[in-house]
């Protein structure tokens, strides 16, 4: 008997690549992402969460300028959003990688034999999870249960999950990843 | 006679994922039905059917409704809660729902929100969930455009606006008062109890969550009666459920079965049985964070009181199976460690006992333990025990430990006598 749950193929968004981590002032597109969600709550405060994915989704981290403009554009004091900011582990406070790898190494995907694949993503890249890798493309996070426990071990790169995880996939992800990115960087 | 509701639209061509697939099989008949009826009787027959919360507590769903202030002198604002933050390890149930039927669980929650007063209802999805919420982003559009959802709704005066709200990872948010916490905007750490949500909730005001499953649980439950639901049930509880296997079983995967079902049928038939050359050492009826069984459990029925009464709890229903060639020890260091990083430092047997329990359970796996290794793991344990903090992550932690201690202890004694893990 077969799982109702066959894994389907996902549309990637497209990061921009201009740099405009520490701009310190709020783009119209961002804040009118941001005045969108403002109807949604009895406040504007509680807006920050949505906010900050907002302007990390345009810049690709939160700096602490972008935290500033946040924290203005809302009318709520920064250290107050900074605790925030750092609660949750997909805000980042600190550069990140093209790709950010969440790995998951939940129960099912231990037993499933993750740490072997942990080891050599890491020797692959030669980063430690929290780390980004030399050439700027890859950041390696480990991750709550992913939630795709029957096809373990898996892993998410960027949007993309991959599933039932092999040493040689691995490989192929990434050397496929830093393809990619080397064609762009040639364009 | 409809027999899986939850999984009737899902299948290999997703025959239901827009709305005119999902009406073209039958879809918001339940939700028509509800708004011609009155609110108070919707409550009652989701309490008489005996659909039990599907996030891992069974608490029976309608009683929790009932709970809510109602009528002319309730608060006049009132909130409905998905909490679609499915995390726990080795469960992967509402992922499936929301991307493949999204409708399903928009059209379970108008009918709750309908039933409980509500008129602004949240998802507060995990935000590694893209599928799901493009998918249900779409799925509310698709309904506010037919007068499904929005103002006026088909005519009757009622309006309910649902929105998403996309999280940012962290365990804790699933936990109800914390991820109201989240919700507003704040961080995530959970609320001391009482005042309970239905009563004092987001921003203050009566709030029901429930989980993605429960939900996906109302729409034929209304549509087809109190005795069709209660008659899919195979034991004491009634509907069906979403099992799942994952672990080195033949056939992992999940299945839309009646409650009640025996595990031994769900592992051996559905998944396969175990992978040649293996044996089954333990299993983790519901998540990461119930009590281990052992195979002389095998022929209990996934219902909530019969796992209870085993010593364990049905939890989300997804069973993570341990083999005989995979250290326990490790696995609860495993479970421990996604714990101790999950903690929200709130409350101190939970940030501070987490991170011993790991430094214990590290060191008898790398044979360095010493035997009275074993006694101070349940002095934390117990330290840990409900009661003793604000959340059930701390208990819940607890619980892989504890069991792990009596059903393995032998595991952990000879990892301390051989000073190495016999399992590498």
């Amino acid at each position: 008997m077969s799982s109702v749950f066959e894994p389907e193929v996902v549309e990637v968004m497209d990061f921009s690549k201009a740099d405009r981590s520490t701009e310190t002032q709020l783009s119209a597109e961002e804040k009118r992402e941001i005045d969108a969600e403002f109807s949604h709550y009895e406040d504007k405060a509680s807006v920050g969460l949505e906010a900050l994915r907002i302007v990390q989704k345009h810049r690709g981290w939160i700096s602490d300028q972008s935290l500033q403009a946040v924290s203005d554009y809302l009318d709520i004091p920064s250290a107050q959003l900074e605790g925030v900011a750092t609660f949750f582990q997909l805000i980042f406070r600190q550069p990140v990688g093209k790709e950010v790898i969440l790995f998951c190494k939940s129960a099912s995907c231990w037993i499933m034999g993750c740490a072997r694949l942990q080891a050599r993503i890491e020797q692959k890249l030669q980063i430690a999870p929290g780390q980004t890798s030399g050439d700027g493309i890859f950041t390696l996070l480990e991750t709550p249960c992913l939630g795709d426990c029957d096809k373990a071990p898996v892993m998410m790169v960027g949007e993309e999950m991959h599933r039932n995880l092999t040493e040689q996939s691995i490989d192929e992800i990434i050397d496929n990843k830093k393809r990619r990115h080397a064609d762009e960087s040639t364009d | 006679m409809l027999t899986n509701p939850l999984t009737k639209n899902i299948g290999p061509q997703n025959t239901a994922i827009d709305l005119a697939g999902y009406r073209a099989a039958g879809g918001y008949s339940g939700w028509r039905k509800a708004l011609a009826g009155d609110p108070g009787d919707l409550v009652k027959m989701v309490q008489d059917a005996g659909l039990r919360g599907r996030g891992g507590a069974g608490f029976n769903t309608g009683l929790k409704w009932s709970f809510v202030p109602r009528g002319d002198d309730s608060p006049s604002i009132k909130y409905l809660v998905c909490n679609a933050d499915e995390m726990e390890p080795g469960t992967f149930k509402d992922r499936l729902l929301m991307e493949r039927d999204p409708h399903l669980l928009i059209e379970g929650m108008a009918i709750a929100a309908y039933a409980i007063e509500a008129r602004t209802a949240y998802i507060f999805i995990r935000g590694e969930y893209h599928t799901a919420t493009a998918r249900l982003e779409k799925a509310i559009a698709e309904a506010r455009e037919e007068g499904l959802l929005g103002e006026n709704i088909l005519g009757t005066g009622y309006s309910l606006e649902i929105h998403l709200h996309c999280s940012a990872g962290n365990y804790i948010c699933g936990e109800e008062t914390a991820l109201l916490n989240a919700l507003e905007g704040k961080r995530a750490v959970p609320r001391a109890k009482p005042p309970f949500p239905q009563v004092s909730g987001l921003w203050g005001k009566p709030t029901v969550v429930n989980n993605v499953e429960t939900f996906c649980n109302i729409p034929h439950l209304i549509d087809l009666g109190v005795d069709w639901y209660k008659s899919l049930g195979r034991g004491e509880d009634a509907g069906t459920k979403l099992f799942g296997v994952s672990g080195k079983v033949k056939n992992p995967g999940t299945w839309e079965l009646p409650m009640g079902t025996p595990i031994r049928e769900i592992i051996e038939v559905h998944a396969g049985g175990m992978r040649d050359g293996l044996k089954l050492k333990g299993f983790l009826p519901g998540g990461g964070s119930t009590d281990f069984l052992g195979p002389e459990h095998l022929d209990l029925p996934m219902d909530y009181d019969a796992i209870g009464k085993s010593g364990s709890r049905m939890g989300t229903g997804t069973i993570i199976v341990l083999d005989d060639k995979t250290c326990p020890v490790g696995l609860v260091l495993n479970l421990t460690q996604f714990f101790a990083r999950e903690s929200c430092g709130w409350c101190t047997p939970c940030r501070d006992g987490l991170p011993w329990a790991v430094k214990i359970l590290q060191r008898i796996e790398n044979g360095e333990g010493r035997l009275e290794d074993i006694g101070l793991l349940q002095e934390q344990v117990r330290y840990m025990g409900p009661g003793n903090t604000f959340c059930a992550l701390a208990p819940g932690a607890a619980e892989p430990i504890q069991s792990a201690l009596k059903l393995f202890e032998q595991d952990f004694v000879e990892h301390i006598e051989k000073g190495c893990c016999p399992y590498l």
